[in-house]
């Protein structure tokens, strides 16, 4: 029982790692956002701002953040090309075997996450080399540690998403109304201490603020929200979506 | 011996649609059976029944005595299914497509290589496993997708339209294909088609099917042979006088039986080609003008027309209405 539940896990993870290795202008082009942003913005704002209270505002501050954003985009995509599954009709394939529909979802999140994984410790990696310095090696795993329990969230979020979406230009409304609103209102873009107030709501109910606020005490060694705060949150987030997103795709029909 | 599937007076509703209604059906096992309709018959929904992808409004169905609801598990690791659309993943190689789907069914890592060689050696495609998908023509997909359909030896492998969309030499491969696994792998196979050659060609038994209801099971000579001979079709001049003309030949003394459509009659009797002179007679003494005439020895279009009240591939659908007028006006003498 267990065996055959890891046997489905497996399999649909490694459908994922094959069409990720096949895939790499995909790779490619979603390194390259954040690190435009990671760049660019980084070099720009270094030269105008200070955080208030001490602190530059350049590429350091900014690496947490597009890691998390990176995150957020791969598995939020992950999750969501279940429509494309379904459009180009792997799906039926996959719901026709004699499997759980809850493993088979749980293998898709495993895999999108890998690939989410990935993308973020690239970013990583990239960030460091051109010049970020983070606090410790320890320090650096508890961020993948981080990166896997936000993809797992998002992913389910995306697969929730996807059972009720019916073609690919509501992929579109997605990408759109969802994703560039929790990215801008997560603090990966500036400090969350001294917001309005209207806005303050929003970030603290963004589930992102709390991985980019993980990931900012992770790798710089301080943050606005304290770290158990953040990762029970996230853990939190993981589990419910995790639950909806398996229980809804139960229920899915082709 | 066992039969491979039973339905019970299954049947299926959308909305105020009724796809399935009420069939009663068994597939004996070992069997090549065929399921024979215009699109839209209800074909797909009767496999979608059967290889629980849908759930029945009413009756029940069995798949190699597993009921398909109840025991939905078994029945799926007893079943492969080819659906009409293709369900491979086309970024993945041919052979990785067969390992994925081993593994879904449970198969160990030395089975499922040794079933992947003997599988794709069947369909012809052994030297070409490891090429993506993608780059594979038409045929070449339906023929994998049959493939991973065996891979895990089902009991019962459903063909939906296993043909359609590929040129007539494809197509003829293809049939070659399902004959020889049919026979090598001992597998129950049923599969839908609109092409009444295939159905011709590669079925042992065929039921055909028309608003969701069958309308006439048996094997294909036979169900030709019921038709009691050969086929006049008559082209009037205005449709008008199809009615009337019809009347004049379910009342005169040749036994025949007539249906009409349209603009054409279609008339069923032994020895047509001795009757001709004798039905054309009858048509000029009314003055009503024949635009056409021809002879055919029957088809599986003709059963199909004869059952139906229309010919499989009219491109306009008829409404319900016209429908029932043709039910009504064909009738047996």
């Amino acid at each position: 029982m267990v065996k055959k539940a890891l046997n489905t896990v497996y399999a649909m993870w490694l459908r994922e790692m094959l069409r990720f290795s096949r895939s790499k202008s995909r790779i490619i082009g979603s390194l390259s956002t954040p690190l435009f942003f990671l760049v660019i913005l980084g070099a720009g704002f270094s030269s105008s701002f200070e955080i208030r209270g001490g602190g530059m505002f350049d590429k350091s501050f900014l690496a947490p953040g597009l890691i998390g954003m990176s995150v957020l985009f791969s598995s939020i995509m992950g999750g969501v090309s279940i429509i494309w599954d379904r459009e180009f009709g792997f799906l039926k394939e996959i719901l026709i075997a004699p499997v759980s529909r809850f493993f088979v979802a749980l293998g898709k999140a495993v895999g999108g996450v890998t690939t989410a994984m990935i993308q973020g410790t690239l970013i990583m990696i990239i960030a460091w080399l051109i010049g970020v310095e983070y606090v410790s090696i320890p320090g650096v795993l508890a961020a993948i540690g981080v990166m896997f329990v936000t993809g797992i969230g998002f992913i389910g979020l995306g697969i929730s998403l996807a059972t009720r979406i019916e073609s690919h230009e509501g992929f579109q409304m997605v990408m759109s109304f969802l994703t560039m609103p929790l990215v801008l209102l997560s603090g990966a873009f500036f400090p969350i201490s001294n917001l309005p107030a209207w806005m303050s709501y929003l970030v603290y109910a963004n589930p992102l603020t709390y991985s980019v606020e993980a990931l900012r005490f992770c790798l710089l060694g301080s943050s606005t929200i304290p770290l158990p705060e953040s990762v029970a949150v996230i853990v939190l987030f993981a589990l419910v979506m995790t639950g909806l997103g398996g229980n809804l795709f139960g229920k899915m029909r082709v | 011996m066992l039969n491979a599937i039973e339905t019970a007076r299954i049947t299926k509703y959308f909305d105020d649609i009724t796809a399935v209604n009420n069939i009663t059906l068994e597939v004996k096992a070992g069997e090549l059976f065929g399921l024979l309709g215009p699109n839209g018959a209800g074909k797909t929904t009767l496999i979608n029944l059967l290889s629980t992808m849908t759930a029945a409004s009413k009756g029940s169905a069995a798949v190699w005595g597993y009921d398909v609801v109840k025991q939905a598990s078994a029945v799926r690791r007893n079943i492969g299914v080819v659906f009409q659309d293709t369900t491979l993943d086309d970024r993945l190689t041919g052979r990785e497509n067969l390992d994925l789907h081993g593994r879904f069914y449970g198969l160990d890592s030395k089975t499922r290589k040794s079933r992947i060689k003997e599988v794709l050696l069947l369909v012809g495609l052994y030297d070409r496993a490891d090429a993506i998908v993608k780059t594979y023509s038409g045929g070449m997909m339906r023929r994998l997708e049959i493939a991973r359909g065996l891979m895990h030896h089902p009991r019962v492998l459903f063909l939906d339209e296993p043909t359609l969309g590929l040129d007539p030499q494809t197509r003829r491969h293809i049939w070659e294909y399902i004959k020889t696994l049919n026979r090598k792998e001992g597998v129950t196979i049923v599969l839908t088609t609109h092409y009444m050659e295939e159905a011709d060609n590669l079925c042992r038994r065929i039921a055909i099917i028309d608003c969701g209801k069958i309308v006439a099971l048996n094997t294909p000579q036979i169900l030709k042979n019921m038709l009691g001979g050969d086929v006049i079709t008559l082209e009037v001049e205005n449709p008008e006088d199809t009615g009337n003309l019809c009347k004049i030949y379910e009342s005169n003394e040749i036994p025949s039986t007539i249906s009409c459509n349209d603009k054409r009659i279609f008339i069923t009797l032994k020895d047509g080609e001795r009757r001709i002179p004798r039905v054309l007679a009858l048509a000029s003494d009314v003055r009503i003008p024949i635009q056409s005439v021809s002879l055919r020895k029957p088809t599986l279009d003709d059963v199909f027309l004869y059952h139906t009240g229309r010919a499989i591939r009219d491109e306009k659908e008829p409404g319900m209405a016209e429908r029932v007028g043709y039910r009504l006006r064909s009738r047996r003498k």
